[in-house]
């Protein structure tokens, strides 16, 4: 949500330095202040993270309350390799989350820029868009289960009416995967207007009167003004949806628990079974290292594409 | 071309395409809370027209066999509670970071490490959770889980009690100290006052978050300390699926998000967008 203020928040630090001279009395308080943080994430997400690491080394069983584990180097990680699932469940995570990350992110600047263009019921636009982004991702699953259903669910319903065939939207393989994308679609899109909306909205008014004094058409105005300045928003706003989409889990799981066949096979989902279902712990931490490894890496790609876009 | 009736046409066009996209946003969502007031007959006839009934609803709450009002109970403990802790954690955290005078470094690692955990599948955290969490009996209880998600939203709290922490003039917290304020009063008179529309924003978010947060609680709670979404699930997974009652438990579900949508619109707005513009 905040990505951008992280950079943001860094920067603010030279200024400190100077200002804060008065402060550095205490250095109790200074201690007090971060340690519950500090506390939390060392003891909640670095020892989790260390002992996955460690994991993924190890093969782990569980007898009552006790693990046994024994070292087995690097197996698990060449078992990734030629895991079908885990191959599938890739191809599946990067299909869906570039496929749902782009249609958002089209659709929610095109609402965002129609919204910004009336004065009238903005504010009523925005509550009814909001709406998707409060309501928890299962119960989202819950609906468009009963929504997508063969009998009796809306779509069907209001395709018969058109005197279009009953489709199996979530039970055959070549939709499945294709009506995930859809929901998450309407999930999210309403997130990125959003966000597009305020940063339409923070933009200098005085460039587009220039605009318009010159004689810019609409779609000039927004190809050379609202476009490259809008480029930020945009950039955080892919990154932070990339990695939720790569996260994907209460949707799927809800609607078809990666089925037919692997057709909707996500990473997490993977996870989820090698963890829980098989109770291969050591494998599924190898796979998580993995997975990890792989959306650090994406993230550095994003941010480094937004360096180079801030430069042109 | 641009008189006023095309420019007025042009309007009413924006207006069409707008409302085409709320009505698509709330039909799905209107449907089914219509489903929760039929019978799994008329639902499943697909009867357009039908005289609503209150057997789902007074099922899914009041049944023997339902333990809605006790997911919806245990919903409520960890989401406010969480809450709370993630926003006292994070408002002193991110004040420090700011106004203390830590080391750049050390401002750059605790961020970078908070990003970067941001971006760990919950699932996977889930089953380190777990693991860690059995041996000292801290599975299926309230203490486990809320510690759970008050971890997973630090990263956004941090993020977002940031941008509100350096609004708050530097000059007034020197002021402050010039009259002599110890830290836990000028934190309690001069800052909490300034940050706390910010702080406002940041636990409706947090709040919708737990409450809507599924893998982790999947994971450490049980029957007992199920969660909303936990329950949910578990209507989907029943071998013959009451769909009506499904459709009735995720009506109930929605609830607190549309009263936070009618009474805190402004700070979800707030909170949602602020991090990405600013």
């Amino acid at each position: 949500m905040s990505t951008a203020s992280v950079a943001t928040l860094v920067g603010d630090r030279t200024g400190g330095r100077k200002a804060g001279a008065a402060f550095g009395d205490d250095r109790l308080w200074r201690w007090l202040t971060i340690s519950p943080a500090l506390a939390l994430m060392l003891l909640l997400s670095v020892l989790p993270l260390a002992n996955l690491f460690v994991s993924s080394f190890q093969d782990i069983t569980w007898a009552g309350g006790d693990s046994t584990r024994s070292f087995v180097g690097l197996s698990h990680y060449r078992a990734l390799g030629s895991d079908a699932l885990f191959r599938a469940g890739l191809v599946n995570t990067f299909i869906f989350a570039f496929c749902a990350v782009a249609g958002q992110m089209v659709l929610g600047l095109g609402l965002a820029l129609l919204c910004s263009k009336v004065t009238r019921g903005r504010v009523l636009y925005r509550a009814i868009f909001i709406l998707p982004i409060l309501i928890p991702g299962i119960v989202i699953g819950a609906i468009w289960k009963l929504m997508l259903n063969y009998d009796f669910g809306l779509i069907n319903q209001g395709l018969a009416l058109l005197g279009v065939m009953q489709h199996d939207w979530l039970g055959s393989a070549e939709t499945a995967l294709l009506s995930v994308i859809v929901v998450d679609i309407w999930h999210w899109t309403p997130f990125c207007f959003l966000l597009f909306l305020a940063g339409i909205e923070s933009l200098p008014q005085d460039i587009f009167e220039a605009a318009k004094v010159d004689g810019a058409k609409p779609w000039q105005e927004f190809r050379y003004i609202t476009l490259p300045l809008m480029i930020p928003t945009i950039v955080v706003t892919f990154a932070f949806r990339l990695v939720l989409a790569f996260k994907v889990f209460d949707e799927v799981y809800l609607l078809t628990s990666g089925g037919p066949g692997t057709a909707t096979e996500v990473v997490s989902f993977t996870l989820y079974q090698r963890f829980f279902t098989e109770d291969r712990i050591g494998y599924g931490s190898a796979m998580s290292v993995a997975v990890i490894f792989l959306v650090s890496l994406l993230l550095v790609i994003a941010l480094s594409a937004r360096r180079g876009l801030g430069r042109t | 071309m641009n008189g006023p009736v095309s420019r007025q046409g042009r309007i009413a066009l924006t207006h069409l395409v707008l409302v085409a996209a709320a009505a698509i946003v709330i039909a799905p969502v209107a449907w089914t809370v219509a489903a929760g007031f039929r019978t799994q007959i008329s639902l499943l006839m697909g009867e357009f027209f039908f005289s609503p009934v209150w057997f789902n609803f007074a099922e899914v709450l009041f049944s023997k066999t339902s333990d809605f009002l006790l997911n919806y109970r245990n919903s409520l403990i960890v989401g406010i509670a969480s809450t709370a802790l993630c926003l006292a954690v994070a408002t002193l955290a991110a004040w420090s970071l700011h106004r203390m005078r830590w080391p750049g470094w050390i401002v750059h690692v605790f961020l970078a490490w908070t990003l970067i955990f941001h971006m760990i599948p919950p699932v996977a955290l889930a089953s380190a959770w777990y693991a860690m969490a059995r041996p000292v009996g801290l599975d299926n209880t309230f203490i486990g889980l809320i510690l759970a998600h008050t971890t997973l939203n630090l990263p956004m709290a941090l993020w977002l009690m940031s941008v509100f922490v350096r609004d708050v003039p530097r000059e007034l917290e020197e002021a402050a100290r010039m009259d002599g304020a110890t830290t836990p009063i000028l934190l309690r008179h001069v800052v909490l006052p300034i940050i706390a529309p910010g702080l406002a924003a940041t636990a409706v978010l947090t709040f919708v978050f737990s409450w809507n947060e599924f893998a982790v609680a999947l994971t450490l709670s049980m029957k007992q300390t199920a969660t909303v979404p936990v329950a949910i699930a578990k209507f989907a997974q029943d071998f013959e699926i009451q769909y009506t009652q499904m459709a009735a438990s995720a009506a109930l579900s929605i609830l607190p998000a549309l009263l936070l949508l009618l009474v805190a619109q402004r700070y979800i707005v707030k909170g949602l967008t602020q991090g990405a513009v600013k």
